[in-house]
């Protein structure tokens, strides 16, 4: 892992090993502060820093953490930034602090953080580890604002709290999709991030065995 | 008992933990391949939240609620901004425990649920948990149900959603669909189903 560059460690992370699109990591909190843009903004910068900086103080350490606790050790440095970025927040945008309530603390959990500690940090030096951490951190930032982007302006008909389309009950034309702002829209819209990413990289496809599949192993060009 | 009936419908249906607040989502999606890990999973963390919710109860209340510390001498200390540490810390604890103890006392249980174990110090769902206990001021009492009922709540939906998976591998999904991205959809359709809860008091 030693000959990553920088700008790999950088570029990477965004599309070619997105966090949420193909390492399945921070998905959670994705979802849940994805109904205004405003919050998901917040949401972004708080969690970009807090992998940043884990990576950093893990990587510092990373030779003096015996192995065998080295989780509880991570989850520690954590859980002290998160309370610092909770801080922060609190103090300067409380209401969208507010807002995010428990999800803030939750990216102590955020699976993002502590793979990217793991799986990075442990094993490369502090630069390159803030950098990646920082990196990932944008990669989960481009999902979250544009599904963000995308349940706000067609649920509620605004951009950052900026009327767009102007919705029926200001006296406007548009009748706004309630199911934007519900649960299962940020499922679909994932899964459709997902689908254009992967038809835009072909190589992150997963394959699965299916029947269909099968069927098709004549045409064996399409299979690898 | 009806409030309790009531709180435990709440957590299981309702605001369920997976499909309406998006806990423990890494999780959800990488052992729902499978119903017999989703089983094993599922039933760990039943068991991990049925223990640290109330766990942490008592430890919020003894320690981080205004004036928790007089019996140290210390009334106006107030140390809430410690929370996350010590939520944390207590699920990273209690998970170790429950680990070695079942290892040391059922074998059996261990072999089932061993390798998860690890795992769910990191899920989300159960320091969500404790997070909405705080959040929510829950008594002892209602920690418990609280925290059993969201596990039964996440269980049920990575059993159902893992026995969709396992059918869904006989149909041809579209390329750069396949894997996470038709996952992605087949958990949005199951959470249209669970809205059909929403509202439902007893």
């Amino acid at each position: 892992m030693a000959e990553v560059s920088t700008r790999e460690a950088f570029i990477d992370p965004l599309f070619n090993n997105n966090p949420i699109a193909l390492q399945v990591l921070g998905i959670c909190s994705a979802l849940a502060v994805t109904t205004k843009m405003s919050t998901a903004l917040v949401m972004c910068l708080a969690v970009t820093s807090v992998t940043g900086l884990s990576n950093l103080s893990i990587s510092l350490i990373r030779d003096k953490i015996p192995a065998s606790i080295r989780i509880i050790v991570q989850l520690t440095i954590i859980a002290s930034l998160v309370i610092v970025t909770d801080q922060v927040l609190r103090a300067f945008v409380y209401e969208i602090a507010k807002e995010l309530s428990v999800f803030v603390g939750l990216i102590i959990t955020n699976c993002i953080v502590m793979g990217r500690a793991e799986a990075f940090a442990m094993q490369n030096p502090p630069k390159l580890s803030f950098i990646d951490g920082i990196a990932n951190g944008l990669g989960y930032s481009i999902v979250l604002m544009s599904v963000a982007f995308v349940r706000e302006l067609f649920g509620s008909g605004s951009v950052f709290g900026f009327t767009i389309l102007n919705p029926v009950n200001q006296g406007g034309w548009y009748v706004p999709n309630g199911l934007m702002l519900l649960a299962p829209a940020a499922f679909f819209l994932i899964g459709c991030f997902i689908w254009a990413l992967r038809s835009w990289k072909p190589e992150q496809i997963e394959e699965e065995f299916h029947v269909g599949a099968l069927l098709e192993l004549g045409n064996e060009g399409h299979l690898r | 008992m009806e409030h309790y009936l009531s709180l435990a419908t709440k957590a299981i249906f309702v605001e369920n933990m997976a499909l309406a607040f998006f806990l423990g989502m890494c999780s959800f999606i990488a052992v729902s391949k499978k119903v017999e890990t989703a089983i094993g999973l599922g039933v760990a963390v039943v068991f991990v939240l049925g223990i640290t919710v109330p766990l942490n109860q008592m430890l919020v209340t003894a320690l981080l609620k205004p004036g928790a510390l007089e019996w140290a001498r210390l009334p106006n200390v107030d140390v809430s901004f410690l929370s996350y540490l010590l939520l944390i810390g207590t699920i990273a604890a209690a998970v170790q425990i429950v680990e070695m103890v079942l290892d040391r006392y059922s074998p059996e249980l261990y072999n089932a649920l061993g390798v998860f174990l690890p795992l769910i110090a990191v899920n989300c769902a159960i320091l969500g948990a404790s997070l909405f206990m705080q959040e929510r001021d829950y008594s002892l009492a209602e920690a418990t149900v609280f925290g059993a009922g969201s596990g039964i709540g996440w269980m049920l939906a990575v059993v159902v959603l893992a026995a969709v998976r396992e059918k869904l591998r006989y149909s041809n999904v579209p390329g750069p669909l396949r894997g996470l991205g038709i996952t992605f959809i087949t958990v949005g359709l199951m959470s249209v189903g669970f809205m059909a809860f929403a509202g439902i008091q007893l």
